[in-house]
């Protein structure tokens, strides 16, 4: 699912500049100038990254390398909701995962996936920090505490 | 002139709870009596207590509000600050008692520990260097400003500090190395990824006193010589990297970092590195690869970053806990540091505790401890009064300690020889619904997801270990897996190129010691008594219990439970998803974990 479900929203490549420029010349860049792209594009799209391993004068697929080592970052474009169900130690204990599954049978989506409208990205994190209050998950960085699988359908409604 | 300074909890457990709606409708309602102007009210860090959110402590009155709603406000605001009477409904009552706490002191959470590195964390303004320094900060700063570096590092070799990050290695040592290693650059580096998924102390003091880690690395600094720093914090923490950014600004402002720091010639540059979500980004090796902007895996060692670190200069790289304790070994000097822990362990650890307790949050403790202590008299026991399995100390990297090592001291040397280790500090208790074997299958299923690949032990060891613990939980195990888990445990610790490896197979050793039985029980009678694994258990109503009062049926999203109301249920185990939500919400406690097929034996 994602890439191909539904055309891709044009990509403006000029604010590649934008990001890269103030980077130039400098070292230990990489992760940076990923960060900066992905906040700009809210993913990493291709052209884009192909325009600033150019820019920087370094091989595109070192700079796909990185992109897919770290969890942060997305190749694919993502839903207007991401929802971060946290997976840390204190909320697998509390029930975390009939939680993930309960949003799998609502959404039809598991970890990683996007609905095809883009409503909705589903992921995981690890400990949020309120660990008091598991099983938690975040939705656009609101956090849900104390879930049990019967309040999610209600939690989903209220994101569009 | 503030009449009174609220410290309202804005760290994340507590902004979970709802401490946002909380502080909006303080302000408001002091705006409407037109007294704002007479409160401080500060988003404080985290003073530990995430069970009892949102939380309000009022100086100087010395109260501590807890458990709060914004529809609390409106009555704390008119009897407490304009008329003077302190509202005992929100004040902290423990379970089973009648007494209302007022202050921290009083609380039972609070009564065993030992507040060294948290000393400020929800006590001050984090965003504030005044307060800081009010309370004492950048005192060891100047101290150390006219110390030889040789001393500084044997005043941290006598104080006894041992790295908070996981391993435990000697900081005085550590620094000793680097001071003496040749280069014409050196480096400092916080490490400030918490790779442990249970676990959030590092976040806590980074949100909560971040002055505290810039003071010490810059002690650190002077001790081996560097004029640059880094701190490498995950991305996923936004608002320790803001705090910290800004509290950056605000020593750069005062002249407490800079060029010619407080005109002692001291030059340090303090940078900030977002990580980008690798577990292994933790490991140090790894961790400064990431900073050089590569693939974060790890490099055999030696040589160690204390000879060839960041861009191949000599690095000096400790947790942020640890580096929170040098101010204070500077300021009550070595001796009076050592005070407090044991013989090998000094000083306290703050903990991430979690899990099945009554009171979990953040605490801090001396070292020496037992668990008993921090499981019972600070996490109050378990919740509904259960009986208690387990806590895993550790992490990814540790283990889960039984009852019968309850009472362990918590010191470097004695959880390492129960089979787990410090770890950085998370701390999760467990009852009798924690399933031992699902929990080893979780941890491994986590650090073989984060192998980073690079070595074939860990990358291919793991996942094969992985397989074996999916397939007992899901009911296909063998016996004869349980030696085949030995051996690849022990080959994977052997022959792994970093900790990671190295470390994996510890939960599922000390699972495999302290509860081989549950391990048998999944292989040979096909049953999970924590009703955890879904192929290995049934739930089913006990009549004797039931009284019909229907809220299970309420909750259940397929229709499975029947019965006329007031009189017992039955549950149809074909449609059961066993979801659990109908365990949760019975308070008969009438739902019960059975062998799979024994059905008409409970439900008749
Ligand atoms: C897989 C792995 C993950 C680690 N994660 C962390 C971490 O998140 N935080 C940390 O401080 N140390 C972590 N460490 C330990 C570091 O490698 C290093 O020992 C530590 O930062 C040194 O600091 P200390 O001596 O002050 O503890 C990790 C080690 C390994 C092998
Ligand atoms: S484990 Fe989920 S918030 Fe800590």
């Amino acid at each position: 699912m994602g890439e191909e479900a539904t055309a891709l929203p044009e990509i403006d490549l000029d604010k590649v500049d934008e990001v890269v420029d103030p980077f130039l010349g400098k070292k230990g860049i990489m992760i940076p100038v990923l960060q900066n792209l992905q906040e700009e594009y809210g993913y990493l799209p291709r052209p884009a990254m192909e325009k600033a391993a150019r820019k920087l004068k370094i091989p595109v697929s070192k700079m796909y390398g990185v992109a897919t080592f770290y969890a942060q970052f997305h190749l694919a474009p993502r839903g207007r909701n991401i929802i971060r169900v946290c997976k840390g130690t204190a909320c697998h204990i509390q029930g975390a995962s009939k939680i993930s599954d309960r949003i799998t049978e609502i959404l039809g989506i598991t970890t990683g996936e996007t609905t095809e409208d883009y409503r909705f990205t589903l992921e995981e994190v690890a400990c949020i920090g309120a660990c008091a209050l598991a099983p938690v998950m975040t939705i656009n960085d609101n956090p849900h505490g104390r879930l049990t699988p019967d309040r999610i359908q209600e939690i989903l409604d209220s994101y569009e | 002139m503030f009449e009174k300074h609220l410290m309202v909890c804005g760290a994340t457990g507590c902004l979970a709870s709802g401490s946002k709606d909380v502080t909006e409708v303080l302000e408001k309602e002091l705006s409407d009596r037109g007294i704002r102007d007479k409160f401080r009210i500060v988003m404080a860090g985290c003073p530990g207590f995430c069970e009892v959110g949102p939380i309000i402590v009022v100086y100087p009155d010395e109260v501590f509000y807890c458990r709060l709603d914004p529809e609390n406000i409106a009555e704390i605001v008119e009897q407490h600050f304009v008329n003077g009477e302190i509202v005992e409904k929100h004040l902290f009552k423990p379970p089973k008692s009648k007494e209302v706490k007022r202050f921290y002191d009083e609380i039972p959470f609070y009564s065993k520990q030992v507040f060294n590195v948290l000393r400020n964390s929800g006590r001050v303004n984090p965003e504030s260097i005044d307060e800081y320094i009010m309370r004492g900060g950048y005192r060891a700063l100047t101290r150390a400003l006219d110390m030889k570096s040789e001393d500084i590092v044997e005043e941290v070799k006598t104080a006894g500090l041992r790295g908070r990050g996981g391993a435990g290695f000697p900081s005085g040592l550590k620094w000793k190395f680097t001071l003496q290693a040749p280069g014409t650059k050196k480096y400092i580096v916080c490490n400030a990824d918490e790779g442990d998924p249970g676990a959030f102390m590092d976040r806590s003091i980074l949100e909560g006193d971040p002055h505290a880690i810039i003071e010490g690395m810059l002690i650190a600094g002077l001790a081996i010589g560097s004029d640059e720093g880094y701190v490498y914090c995950r991305a996923e923490y936004p608002l320790a990297i803001q705090r910290l950014k800004m509290a950056i600004e605000q020593a750069e402002e005062y002249g407490l970092l800079g060029e010619n720091i407080l005109g002692s010639g001291y030059n340090y540059k303090l940078n900030i590195k977002e990580g980008a979500g690798a577990f292994v980004c933790g490991e140090e090796t790894a961790l400064l690869a990431s900073i050089e902007g590569k693939r974060g895996v790890p490099r055999p060692r030696p040589p160690f970053p204390a000879q060839k670190g960041l861009w191949d200069y000599p690095t000096c790289i400790n947790n942020v806990e640890t580096f929170a304790n040098v101010p204070l070994i500077l300021r009550l000097g070595a001796e009076e540091y050592a005070k407090v822990g044991t013989e090998n362990s000094k000083g306290t650890k703050v903990f991430a505790l979690a899990g099945k307790v009554n009171n979990t949050g953040l605490v801090e403790v001396p070292m020496g401890i037992t668990i008993k202590e921090i499981v019972y008299d600070v996490g109050g026991g378990i919740q509904k009064d259960r009986a208690f399995k387990a806590v895993q100390i550790g992490g990814p990297s540790g283990g889960c300690l039984p009852e019968d090592k309850l009472d362990l001291p918590v010191d470097y040397d004695s959880l390492t020889q129960a089979g787990a280790i410090m770890g950085s500090g998370g701390m999760i208790a467990m009852d009798e619904f924690t399933c031992m074997v699902d929990l080893a299958r979780y941890f491994l299923s986590f650090t073989q997801n984060e192998s980073c690949g690079k070595c074939t032990p860990c990358r291919e060891g793991t996942k094969r270990m992985l397989e074996i613990l999916e397939r007992i939980t899901e009911g296909e195990g063998k016996l004869e897996d349980l030696d085949t888990l030995r051996d690849l445990a022990s080959s994977i610790k052997d022959s792994s190129l970093c900790g990671l490896g190295q470390t994996a197979p510890n939960p599922v050793l000390t699972t495999l010691r302290y509860f081989e039985h549950e391990y048998r029980e999944h292989i040979e009678e096909k049953y999970c008594r924590s009703g955890i694994c879904k192929e290995l258990f049934e739930y089913a109503i006990d009549p004797e219990s039931c009284n019909g009062c229907r809220a299970c049926t309420k909750v259940c999203a397929v229709d499975a439970i029947s019965g006329e109301k007031k009189e017992p249920h039955k549950i149809d185990v074909e449609l059961c998803t066993k979801c659990g939500s109908c365990v949760d919400r019975c308070r008969q406690d009438a739902i019960k974990i059975i062998r799979v097929g024994s059905e008409a034996d409970v439900q008749g």
